[in-house]
């Protein structure tokens, strides 16, 4: 357990020392989610129809762009290597990273989502539905990006390759993300698409670090 | 299982079943389709239109079996490194994504007549393009390496995971209530469908199976030579 923290520690301050390359995806997220306004035309009521979705597109995407550094730096330096020498329980070592992962790209992207769904004009009172579905689904997207990411590395035009892996498994996620919010918006309760989230959230918990582990075996082979 | 990691061995046998399965092909497919086509009446709501589920039904079907097939293989390509096993699931991935597409694209071609759109986003064709999703990546990993049995591995694991996309697919017309029909042939309490479609039905299915055993045959076998190829001309050039 102390090697899941000291990785977990490693990451979190190679992401902080970098500093902008978490800012990076926050700023991708707003700077894309701005570019409907432009393209479906600003009146407030059609933002605000189609603001839930297009706010967890977006954090789907920025996800996605964050994946490809998960393990290319590490695989890169040598890092992995030694991380895959070290007695240590490889899903553990694996677990950390999507930690570190999950707290420096998706807490961010959290913390922007109002200033987002501001400019989308999205109901207020829709956040809460929105917010608390990110929660639950977002660490499932950085798990589930995470085998993509182990089983792309070192390919030729990986980046391609990984959101044509990954994106096709992110639409449960997506589809019942954004059905909380659709719930919520036509006065529905929003509990059972937010408890099919925690399900996938707790389904892709159990075995996700286990395939991203051997798909980093394989990789590393 | 092990004694067919022989190439040789398997060839010979891929052989001696390869005329049976194009003698199977042409018996059922041209026996499903007459009845299909001729034998068959037409539906009392859709008319003719039925006609296009001898297609598609069969497809869907072999969509999801030539997964599974593909998960299975490449499960024990993983775990006993078995060497033919990879090489099936490169011969077969094309195959099932063709199947794929056809389901989609003569579910299309019904569902302009019937439901008025080409398409829909209901629950069991999502999921269905979803696994067509699957097919292409697992083909565009498998040639994504410079080192092929890295892609192989890569293409295995992502198969495995793919896998969840399978139940869902079957159950998603009980779990949400939504356009496309219920399973109507394997079901509790037997088929809902009259024994004049059902005929045809089967008989596509069993032609379409033996179509896909004679052209994986044929692909398996390819992919052998070529690779013995390679492995000449390697020891030539050194």
């Amino acid at each position: 357990m102390s090697a899941f923290a000291a990785l977990l520690r490693r990451d979190l301050r190679l992401a902080v020392r970098n500093g902008g390359d978490a800012l990076m995806v926050v700023a991708f997220f707003i700077v894309a989610g701005v570019l409907f306004p432009f393209g479906v035309g600003a009146e407030p009521a059609v933002l605000a129809r189609i603001a839930p979705g297009l706010v967890w597109v977006m954090a789907l995407l920025s996800v996605l762009l964050s994946l490809d550094r998960l393990f290319q730096s590490d695989y890169e330096d040598g890092s992995l290597a030694q991380i895959l020498l070290s007695p240590q329980a490889l899903v553990l070592a694996v677990a950390a990273k999507i930690a570190a992962h999950w707290l420096v790209t998706a807490v961010p992207l959290m913390i922007a989502t109002p200033l987002l769904a501001l400019l989308l004009s999205l109901d207020p009172a829709l956040l809460p539905p929105l917010l608390l579905g990110m929660l639950l689904g977002t660490p499932t997207l950085a798990i589930l990006g995470a085998i993509g990411a182990a089983l792309a590395l070192g390919a030729r035009r990986g980046g391609v390759l990984l959101s044509l892996l990954v994106l096709p498994l992110y639409i449960p996620v997506l589809v019942f993300g954004a059905g909380a919010v659709g719930a919520a918006a036509s006065g529905e309760p929003f509990q059972a698409p937010l408890m099919a989230l925690g399900a996938f959230l707790l389904a892709a918990l159990a075995l996700g670090p286990w395939a991203a582990a051997a798909s980093l075996r394989q990789a590393a082979q | 299982m092990h004694r067919f990691a022989n190439p040789n061995r398997f060839l010979r046998l891929a052989r001696a079943v390869f005329p049976w399965a194009v003698g199977a092909t042409v018996a059922f497919l041209g026996a499903g389709l007459y009845y299909a086509l001729f034998a068959s009446p037409p539906d009392y709501q859709q008319g003719e239109t039925v006609r296009i589920m001898y297609v598609h039904v069969p497809s869907a079907w072999m969509a999801m079996f030539v997964y599974a097939a593909i998960a299975a293989a490449s499960a024990s390509a993983l775990i006993w490194k078995h060497p033919l096993a990879d090489i099936f699931a490169r011969a077969a991935s094309p195959i099932g994504a063709a199947f794929t597409f056809l389901a989609l694209v003569t579910g299309s071609l019904w569902g302009k007549p019937m439901w008025g759109a080409w398409w829909v986003w209901d629950a069991r064709l999502t999921s269905v393009l979803i696994l067509f999703f699957l097919y292409l990546g697992h083909m565009a990993l498998l040639n994504a390496f410079d080192d092929p049995a890295r892609g192989q591995r890569a293409a295995a694991i992502l198969a495995l995971v793919g896998v969840v996309n399978l139940p869902i697919i079957k159950f998603s017309v009980d779990w949400w209530n939504t356009l496309h029909q219920p399973a109507s042939v394997v079901r509790m309490g037997g088929p809902s469908i009259h024994p004049d479609m059902l005929t045809p039905l089967l008989l596509m299915a069993a032609g379409f199976t033996a179509y896909f055993v004679m052209t994986v045959i044929l692909r398996i076998e390819a992919e052998i030579l070529a690779r013995r190829v390679r492995a000449h001309r390697l020891m030539q050039g050194s």
